[in-house]
């Protein structure tokens, strides 16, 4: 049996039947189900106490403002009253004071709450909205125009505009660029991830392998080539294996339980989530936006989504994980990493900065650039892809990056080779300038 | 016929030349010490054989052709530093090893079953090898050294970190497989078991082979004429310069005297000399041990 594939099957088997493993696999679904779905839960819930509140009206104008909702009670009197703490403790708390000393429409600032605690976010924006129709209706009122109120509610307008994406076939998809830029940023924090988790494994790996002393009882039965390359694809399959796993559970689960949990909902508060990490600003998208999610979700190619996520995570994968080793096999302990390690994270993170851009305006110059750039182009092209790329710049994107990651992996077994079987010398890059050069 | 040739090996790293033409033949079936000073190129001489590296110039001949990859499957090598797979099952690891040397997933089994009884810890194969202590584990590294019946054989300071027990069980089980015959390679400090085990030795020093050949013959080789003899009463000065007393010494009823015979004398001549001079109950040659030679040799090299 070939020597590389015998590698292969037991790193990947050891991995596999790990319990970390199968937890980790299992469980992350299930937090990232738990993430969506706990927010909407918890705004829904939200807290049910009873409280009551007292309105001191100085004015008499607004008694008629303010109807008891489900949570507060609203107790009018237009006495003068003055707030002050309650030393009683009697049952019946008041939870707050409303003073109203002067007509709103004149002085803005002629109210205020008085509590002993401070009041809660949704009991003032709830006092400000009751308070802010009323004043609207009245000013309105005001302008003595019949009809008024018809002519307001004809002005207003609810567009939301489709866009449709003209397929190189001819035929139209109808997309919706919300939904695009979800997916393109899911997949390109999904690949950043796989990419640094197993990257950093390959290290991990290689370096147990060189402290156990294991490898040269190893090197002298295989190819340290061969070592090295077996053990990166093994540790690339698991997290294949993984990220087929969780892709199953995503369509498997998510799904169906979005459309059965009201995926509009959802959805909009997800976006919103997403549109305020990438600093846009966090407009509420109108709703009938996802009304036909499921038809939207036609829209977006997933099959090829699917296909260029492995594609692209495998190059990725295999450029990174390269250096990685390399890195694992030159230094002695988990301490003399980290001045190979910087510049390595510090290319991820800013390929995870520029997809994030990128996911804004796709088709931008440094989004073209950085999806060809193979140390950034699987993290980018990943975000652009939901958007449409040109299948002549995927496969170019492809072409670089697969090439790239041959030339790594050529380099880092040369380093490796040495590496290895080095022990006790401090390793600078020069050093390992050097290894690179030795012959065989 | 030689098993295994190194014929004129030379490798350079940056600093300094590891080794410097270095020439080891070894013959079929013998047990062969590689010796010398730390640092001296002996490990690095045993990776080349390996083929963990390559040599600068030079060739490695196996059976009087040159070495090749598949002859890794006919090696069994126990580096100085020893390691296993921690997490790793004994049983697992065993056939994994044996597996990488070009083994059958079954025959791997039967051998490793085989070795594991021989030692009697048959019930270690669930085992991971981060539970062993240091001694069981130097036994799972010596069976993942010969499981897979090697012709040729290499230890690097094999006696190193084992304990006694498990050094001696290491020295029978050397003795065995040479019976069984396979070529053994090892690399030591330890000059008892050099004198114990090794057919043939190679002393490296400072990247160039000094000395080789035959233990015997090279004990012959560097014998200084000195005598151990046993005599009723104590043997008088020479008066004819046939022999020199370094060292005379009363032991109960008889002096042992050691004697340095003069270099133109037969020894049966002596004791013919020394029969009529005195009663003499015993006459044995002093030969060097091993570690004077070593020491020897590497202090003379240190001169020139």
């Amino acid at each position: 049996m070939n020597k590389i594939s015998l590698i292969i099957q037991q790193e990947y088997l050891s991995r596999v039947k790990k319990k970390s493993f199968i937890l980790m696999t299992l469980l992350t679904p299930l937090l990232f189900i738990a993430v969506m779905l706990v927010p909407t839960w918890l705004a829904k819930a939200g807290d049910n106490e009873h409280r009551n509140i007292v309105i001191a009206d100085q004015t008499g104008l607004y008694e008629s403002v303010f109807t008891d909702t489900g949570n507060y009670s609203f107790h009018y009197t237009t006495q003068h009253i003055t707030p002050r703490y309650d030393t009683d403790g009697d049952s019946e708390e008041t939870y707050a004071y409303i003073v109203i000393s002067d007509n709103l429409l004149n002085n803005p600032k002629g109210i205020v709450i008085y509590s002993e605690k401070q009041v809660n976010v949704d009991f003032k924006s709830t006092v400000e909205q009751l308070i802010n129709t009323y004043l609207t209706e009245e000013k309105i009122a005001s302008y003595n125009i019949p009809d008024i109120k018809k002519l307001i509610a004809d002005s207003k307008t609810n567009i939301n505009i489709a866009t449709i994406r003209l397929e190189e076939d001819g035929t139209e998809a109808e997309t919706s660029t919300e939904l695009a830029t979800i997916i393109g940023i899911i997949s390109t924090i999904a690949i950043y991830m796989f990419l640094l988790l197993y990257g950093v494994q390959v290290m991990q790996a290689v370096m147990q392998e060189k402290t156990s002393r294991i490898v040269e009882v190893m090197v002298s039965s295989v190819k340290p080539f061969d070592l090295m390359f077996g053990k990166i694809t093994a540790i690339g399959l698991v997290g294949l294996t993984q990220f087929i796993i969780w892709a199953i559970f995503i369509t498997g689960i998510i799904f169906p339980m979005g459309i059965l949990f009201g995926a509009g909902k959802m959805s909009t508060e997800a976006t919103n989530a997403l549109s305020s990490m990438q600093g846009l600003p966090a407009t509420t998208l109108p709703s009938e936006a996802f009304d036909n999610i499921e038809y939207l979700i036609n829209g977006i190619h997933f099959p090829e989504l699917f296909i260029c996520f492995i594609l692209f995570f495998i190059g990725g994968y295999m450029l990174y994980s390269s250096l990685f080793a390399a890195i694992g096999s030159a230094v002695d302990s988990e301490s003399d990493t980290q001045q190979f390690m910087v510049p390595v994270t510090v290319i991820i993170i800013v390929a995870l900065y520029l997809g994030i851009y990128s996911a804004q305006s796709p088709d931008s110059g440094i989004a073209l650039w950085s999806s060809l750039f193979p140390f950034t182009s699987p993290i980018v092209m990943m975000v652009r892809i939901p958007f449409g790329v040109p299948a002549w710049q995927i496969v170019l994107s492809l072409a670089i990056l697969f090439a790239s990651f041959i030339g790594a992996i050529w380099i880092s077994s040369r380093i490796y080779r040495v590496g290895i079987l080095m022990y006790g010398k401090k390793i600078g890059y020069k050093e390992i300038a050097k290894w690179i050069k030795y012959k065989e | 016929m030689y098993y295994l040739e190194a014929l004129n090996i030379i490798k350079q790293y940056e600093n300094h030349r590891a080794l410097d033409g270095v020439t080891v033949q070894v013959p079929e079936n013998c047990i062969y010490g590689l010796l010398g000073p730390n640092g001296a190129g002996k490990t690095t001489l045993i990776r080349i054989i390996n083929q963990i590296t390559a040599p600068d110039s030079g060739i490695v001949n196996i059976r009087e052709r040159c070495l090749c990859e598949e002859d890794i499957s006919r090696i069994g090598y126990l580096p100085e530093e020893r390691g296993l797979y921690k997490k790793m099952k004994v049983g697992e690891q065993i056939v994994y090893l044996a597996r990488l040397k070009g083994m059958s997933k079954n025959d791997a089994q039967h051998e490793m079953h085989y070795w594991l009884e021989k030692f009697g810890i048959g019930n270690w194969e669930k085992k991971r090898v981060e539970e062993l202590s240091k001694g069981m584990q130097q036994k799972i590294q010596f069976i993942t050294t010969v499981i897979h019946k090697p012709e040729l054989l290499i230890f690097d300071e094999p006696f190193s970190g084992f304990d006694p027990v498990n050094a001696n069980l290491l020295k029978q089980e050397i003795l065995e497989l040479k019976e069984k015959g396979a070529t053994v390679i090892f690399s030591t400090h330890n000059m008892n078991s050099v004198e114990e085990l090794c057919d043939e030795i190679t002393l490296i020093n400072r990247s160039k082979a000094v000395l080789s050949g035959h233990v015997h013959d090279i004990r012959e080789r560097h014998k200084k004429n000195l005598f151990r003899i046993r005599t009723a009463a104590p043997l008088p000065e020479s008066l004819s310069h046939e022999y020199k007393i370094i060292d005379k010494r009363q032991k109960g009823d008889y002096v042992e005297s050691i004697v340095m015979k003069n270099g133109n004398l037969a020894p049966s001549e002596l004791i013919l000399h020394l029969a009529r001079l005195c009663q003499l109950s015993a006459f044995e040659e002093i030969l060097p041990t091993m570690n004077e030679i070593f020491i020897d040799t590497v202090n003379a090299n240190l001169y020139e």
